[in-house]
């Protein structure tokens, strides 16, 4: 197998996933809303269906909850389907079978059946699709046992995880923001995964733990760069993976840096963050902080359309700079 | 059993279709689970008011020709989606009632390891896929097992059960939508008992039968008499012999009644006493069912008192097993909520 790395966009790579995965398992099959000879709403299936047919590439009708409930039911029942909500906000229709069916239904059943399921969502804001079509709702499914929520923020980690959740017994919810797509990165060919559970350290650093997801990972980063050219050393991790929570890895982080910011796209109360913050408050590295924890996160709005006021919404690396700089120099 | 074996083999071509169609032994063991199904239900609602079942439960009684009925055509490998009121339609599957006791009493020999009780009720091994306790959650599950039986071509049919309270939902919609442009090998059974919870299917339902909503998703839509085995077994056989020929779905409205309220909470306040006796008395899908049995000559009364005795001594040996299982570790809670992986 060929594992030299080349260069490839986010979604190129979620696409190279879904074709291994229905190259090595006939089980496979996509299912969703104009994936087909459209290519998706994002062009994330793009050609897919002139390689594996309209009966492995679904196109079904605007039938969000029928249609997680079919990928439920295909799943109990032998198939492994990989199901793509066009927006993230559209999972709100299908809330009944993702909630009480697919993340219920081993437990109900005694461990009698499994439901390995896949489902993506384009979700975020940044686009100018204004509140109906660009929040961040994995809060709201890991709230949920049964269920596993990733976040890939590299096309490394998009290709690895997609491919870790399809081989994935149990419900796996995959958000990918949209202003990702197009981001490159080393991906190599042919099969890989990454394992689902496990942060990624971005960047190592001493002063400061900076927990992220998803795109907020690339702007903690930029962040990191011009603080480190005012002598504040910050450690990035990618969490990748918000249920379950590699406790580890954050733990360990801040009994190094004493200090924890988690930055997060999704409105701030009841995110995220708050599950983090709490983590550490009940763990020993409670005793090792040095500062308060601070939350960045979205504000209490829903998502505007005005470009300016769209940005304000949510963290951007200037906040992210300042709010990083308070939090080192308060202590100090 | 005591039928006579000439009158059953020179049955008349004017007989009812299930008597022209399955054999005495078939037809009297249609008999034992439609008195097991029954018994059942009245062992688990003594156990329940004995205070040794939790929760609440939703009886089928005087529905029991329509699960059977419908499952008739069904082979093991086929499967079912049933509902909130599941319990007939898992005998009428196959399962056995010692386990399914177990489950009601909590115990881990139960069907769901105690996890899921009278609503999440189930035998996959016989191809039930579960009770479900959302109204028309199960739909859509039912048309994917379709999908998954249609893409893996091993000749399954699905039957998807629910009631006339679920035909109001999205999920009813959307899913026989999908089953009838991709053509799903799926039967949906609307077992149309009057009522969602209080509500008449007259006051929330705009279409005068549940039936005729087959229209829209141009599918055959199917009155039957609920409490007539013969003619919900033949409606069953038509719309099952027809997804299995690859040409797709159909909507089957069972219409029948339930003697019992629709929960433990239920104080019947929405229909009379007259009503609920009328249906007892002259419309009871058990007592049709044995007349018919008796006039073709397929069972005489002794036949019958056999049954019963028989189903009685099931029921007591069900609930012994229950109560002697052994209830689930408080240590094991965490069990089953993502698969084991060593």
């Amino acid at each position: 197998m060929d594992t030299q790395p080349r260069q490839l966009s986010y979604s190129q790579a979620i696409q190279e996933a879904m074709a291994i995965a229905l190259e090595s398992d006939p089980n496979v099959f996509l299912m969703g809303e104009d994936i087909g000879v459209y290519g998706g709403a994002f062009q994330v299936t793009g050609d897919l269906v002139e390689r594996f047919g309209a009966e492995r590439v679904i196109d079904m009708p605007i039938s969000e909850l029928g249609g997680a409930g079919v990928a439920v039911g295909a799943a109990m029942t032998g198939m492994k389907p990989i199901f793509e909500f066009q927006f993230s906000d559209f999972a709100t229709l299908a809330m009944e079978q993702i909630v009480n069916q697919a993340a219920k239904m081993r437990y109900m059943l005694g461990g009698d059946v499994s439901v390995p399921l896949v489902m993506r969502f384009p979700a975020g804001s940044g686009t100018g699709a204004a509140a109906q079509h660009s929040q961040s709702l994995e809060a709201w499914l890991a709230h949920v046992p049964g269920l596993k929520v990733l976040q890939p923020a590299t096309p490394y980690d998009a290709k690895g995880l997609l491919l870790a959740a399809v081989a994935d017994p149990d419900p796996v919810m995959i958000f990918e923001h949209k202003l990702l797509y197009k981001m490159k990165g080393d991906v190599p060919e042919g099969y890989y995964t990454v394992p689902i559970g496990k942060a990624r350290i971005a960047r190592e650093g001493r002063d400061l733990t900076i927990v992220a997801t998803s795109i907020m990972v690339h702007k903690s980063l930029e962040a990191a760069v011009a603080l480190e050219a005012e002598g504040i050393n910050v450690e990035v991790i990618d969490l990748r993976c918000i249920r379950p929570i590699d406790r580890e890895t954050v733990i360990a982080s801040v009994k190094k840096t004493h200090r924890l910011m988690c930055v997060y796209e999704a409105v701030k109360a009841f995110g995220m963050g708050a599950e983090i913050s709490a983590m550490i408050a009940e763990s020993d590295a409670f005793d090792y902080l040095d500062a308060p924890i601070v939350r960045l996160g979205g504000i209490d709005s829903p998502i505007p359309y005005n470009p300016d006021l769209e940005k304000a919404a949510v963290p951007q690396v200037p906040d992210i700079i300042a709010s990083a700089r308070a939090l080192v120099q308060g202590k100090r | 059993m005591s039928a006579n074996p000439k009158t059953a083999k020179t049955v008349q071509a004017n007989a009812p279709f299930a008597i022209r169609n399955y054999t005495p032994e078939q037809l009297r063991e249609v008999l034992h689970k439609m008195h097991l199904i029954r018994k059942f239900e009245e062992g688990a609602e003594e156990a329940y008011l004995r205070g040794f079942i939790h929760g609440t439960m939703h009886l089928s009684i005087g529905q029991e020709a329509s699960a059977l009925g419908i499952c008739m055509p069904l082979t093991e490998a086929d499967q079912i989606t049933s509902t909130h009121r599941g319990h007939g339609h898992c005998i009428a599957k196959g399962a056995q009632v010692d386990r399914m006791f177990a489950e009601f009493f909590g115990k881990t020999s139960g069907y769901c390891k105690g996890r899921g009780g009278s609503m999440h009720i189930a035998d996959v091994s016989k191809g039930n896929l579960g009770a479900n306790g959302i109204v028309a959650g199960g739909i859509p599950i039912a048309t994917g097992a379709a999908l998954s039986a249609k893409m893996q071509k091993n000749g399954k049919v699905v039957v998807c059960f629910f009631g006339d309270g679920a035909n109001n939902e999205g999920a009813f919609h959307e899913s026989l939508n999908m089953a009838a442009i991709w053509k799903l090998p799926v039967v949906f059974v609307c077992e149309n008992n009057g009522y969602g919870m209080s509500t008449s299917s007259a006051r929330s339902t705009a279409v005068t039968n549940i039936a005729d909503r087959a229209a829209s998703y141009a599918m055959p839509g199917v009155v039957v008499d609920g409490n007539d085995f013969s003619a919900v077994a033949e409606a069953s056989s038509n719309a099952v012999d027809r997804a299995r020929r690859g040409e797709g779905p159909t909507l089957i409205e069972s219409k029948t009644y339930r003697h019992r309220g629709h929960s433990k909470s239920d104080r019947n306040r929405y229909r009379t006493k007259e009503e609920i006796e009328d249906w007892k008395n002259n419309r009871d899908p058990i007592s049709k069912f044995e007349a018919e049995l008796m006039q073709f000559g397929v069972i005489d009364q002794a036949g019958i008192t056999a049954v019963t005795a028989a189903v009685d001594a099931e029921i007591a040996a069900g609930i012994a097993f229950a109560q002697a299982s052994e209830a689930p570790a408080t240590t094991e809670v965490l069990n089953y909520v993502y698969t084991e992986q060593n």
